[in-house]
């Protein structure tokens, strides 16, 4: 058992050959992290035969400075520093022996904060979701939640107008956002795409939104699109004397192009553009860039997260992408519906939302939130809840979800049997009367149906709108749900 | 056309004792209160007319509703907001915004085009109220 310790003797450390991890150093039970150190939680599911502190052990390595074998020329450096440190390895519950799935780890992993180049995404999730999470002795990994330390979050910039300035820019106080994805998806011509986009906003909408794969096909090119959408933006603007918007897609092949369009888009007068996440950290932090020289708001899809977010035991947790994606710097982010047709159970989106708009994101198990976060007065990101969400939930969504948000109701606005205007005027005659309930003190959970049909007497769209979608409802089980741990005290 | 900034336009106006239930959430907040008016409501607009500054540390909604109908009686065919402050730190800004009056006609606005280079146009929105000169426009 001597053999599996921490090697400490120096000629016996690096006198070449292979060494367990842990005897390398990477295992570190005795270690406090440090208030500048990242905090990793890792979940891992280690092959048959390879301890749990070894595992974690290896994810600290591979995460860091380690390779296979032992090499002198870390003896030319101050080792020590660049070592991530294992420090702290739970059995997740409901996992291992007598339940359905493998036994699985919590891994807990401290960085340095001289391992991460100041305000690079890129490079930060080179080495922590790097070669680590292909590495054999796991099965699988997934990076569950991490804590940013206050030294490291100031050397990013983050969302280039967050949620005050965007609120003050839009004259728009007290209440959720109301927007609408423009669908069907592909197909429409500038021109038919403009009529869906001013109906939507002349109704009552305050954005409408390009979807995340419209970029410039066949069937429409982006500058089209520009053009005709921001007629419909200016002449639904004059129609309400409200201010509009719609979240122009600038995501195209490369840098240059998105500049391109970028451009084209302030000069037509748009107040926001919108990006994919699927581009990228360095475009996105680019276009943050960008964003913040020329006073427009960054809206980002979510577009791929699913590939790594949703499975509980492989991958990274959504929590860890919002976290990344408000230091990389955009001021909307896709963060779920609980009640929609999307992935995510309530709790766990709520810690979505918290990551998103708190200054101060407190340790919370039961949204999955295994670290305090100090945001150090970032800017914060508007969520946005998209995706099979209707008026005849409103009461749902303003509980769950409170006044920051953007709620978009795509086919619960297109899809209205009386058009589109209807739709965006039933959205609004709902949330405004919800808003209004709940501020009157009234217990808009219990009485939002009757809320919801007494403003329906006088709204004849708002009344068509809850008879279409009655009792329309996604209940399925999540799949990522939290799990957390009875006794933890997550440093 | 009926102008919809703020949090309730799409909704019935709001009664004074609706006004006052508004007015007591924002208190309850800790929020401070106050009352502006226009009668330029270009949505660009962003300063309206101050009716005195913001009432701080109130504990009594009648006080809000008192300079609300102040206001009415002084500038009755015009509009006049309601709007909570929120002095906490990270927000330091407006938390609600809604209107009390409007005038009894709104004439809304035009979009101007000026059709400029390639197939751009430069919008203005132009308020039609503004046609005339301040205290002559409603």
């Amino acid at each position: 058992m001597a053999k599996e310790e921490r090697v400490t003797d120096i000629k016996e450390r690096y006198k070449g050959g292979v060494l367990k991890y842990k005897q390398m150093g990477y295992w570190r039970p005795d270690y406090e992290p440090k208030a500048t150190d990242t905090i990793c939680l890792f979940r891992i599911t280690p092959q048959e035969g390879v301890d749990a502190e070894e595992a974690a052990a290896a994810v600290a390595g591979e995460s860091s400075t380690a390779t296979w074998t032992v090499v002198w020329t870390d003896l030319l450096t101050a080792h020590e520093s660049y070592q991530a440190k294992a420090y702290r390895v739970d059995k997740v519950p409901n996992t291992g022996p007598g339940t359905n799935t493998e036994q699985q780890y919590f891994a807990y992993v401290a960085y340095d904060l001289i391992l991460f180049e100041d305000g690079s995404i890129a490079n930060m999730t080179a080495s922590l979701i790097g070669n680590v999470f292909s590495f054999k002795p796991l099965k699988a990994a997934r990076l569950e939640d991490i804590q940013i330390p206050v030294a490291y979050v100031k050397t990013f910039r983050g969302p280039p107008t967050g949620i005050i300035v965007e609120r003050e820019r839009l004259d728009k106080f007290g209440r959720p956002l109301l927007g609408a994805t423009m669908k069907p998806k592909l197909g429409l011509s500038g021109r038919n795409y403009g009529r869906v986009v001013y109906e939507g906003l002349t109704g009552g909408l305050d954005f409408t939104k390009d979807d995340e794969n419209i970029n410039s096909q066949a069937f429409m090119h982006w500058r089209d699109r520009f053009l005709y959408c921001m007629d419909a933006v200016n002449k639904a603007q004059s129609n309400t004397g409200e201010i509009k918007g719609h979240y122009l897609n600038v995501t195209a092949a490369d840098m240059e192009e998105m500049y391109a369009r970028a451009e084209f888009a302030k000069s037509l007068g748009s107040n926001i553009i919108m990006i994919d996440l699927v581009i990228g950290w360095t475009a996105m932090q680019s276009m943050s860039k960008w964003c913040r020289a020329n006073d427009m708001i960054l809206h980002l899809h979510r577009a791929g997260h699913g590939t790594y977010t949703r499975q509980r035991n492989h991958g990274v947790s959504f929590k860890v992408i919002a976290k990344w994606s408000r230091l990389a710097g955009v001021d909307h982010i896709h963060a779920g519906t609980a009640v929609g047709k999307l992935e995510g159970d309530p709790m766990t989106v709520q810690g979505y939302y918290n990551i998103c708009r708190d200054s101060y994101t407190k340790q919370d198990f039961s949204r999955g939130l295994f670290f305090d976060q100090d945001w150090a007065d970032l800017r914060k990101m508007m969520p946005v809840a998209s995706g099979g969400i209707h008026v005849g939930q409103m009461h749902q969504l303003v509980t769950l979800f409170g006044d920051d948000v953007v709620l978009q109701f795509g086919g619960g606005t297109i899809g209205h049997p009386e058009g589109i205007q209807a739709g965006a005027i039933a959205n609004r005659v709902g949330l405004e009367c919800m808003i209004k309930a709940r501020n009157e003190g009234r217990d808009i959970m219990a009485e939002g149906p009757d809320i919801l049909k007494a403003a329906a007497k006088t709204c004849k769209p708002l009344e068509t709108a809850l008879e279409t979608w009655k009792g329309v409802e996604f209940n399925y089980t999540a799949t990522d749900a939290p799990d957390f741990a009875t006794t933890p005290t997550a440093s | 056309m009926r102008i919809t900034q703020g949090q309730f336009s799409f909704l019935p106006d709001l009664t004074d004792d609706e006004i006052r239930l508004q007015v007591d959430y924002a208190i309850s907040k800790g929020w401070a209160l106050g009352v502006e008016w226009t009668d330029d409501p270009h949505p660009r607009n962003t300063y309206w007319n101050m009716w005195g500054i913001p009432m701080f540390e109130i504990k009594d909604g009648a006080a809000v509703l008192y300079e609300v109908n102040a206001c009415r009686k002084a500038q009755g065919n015009s509009y006049i907001r309601v709007i909570a402050f929120d002095n906490t730190r990270g927000v330091e800004s407006i938390t609600m915004g809604f209107m009390v009056n409007r005038p009894a006609n709104e004439p809304g606005f035009g979009l101007v085009r000026q059709e400029a280079d390639g197939r751009q146009i430069r919008y203005t929105t132009h308020s039609y109220a503004t046609d005339k000169p301040a205290g002559q426009r409603y």
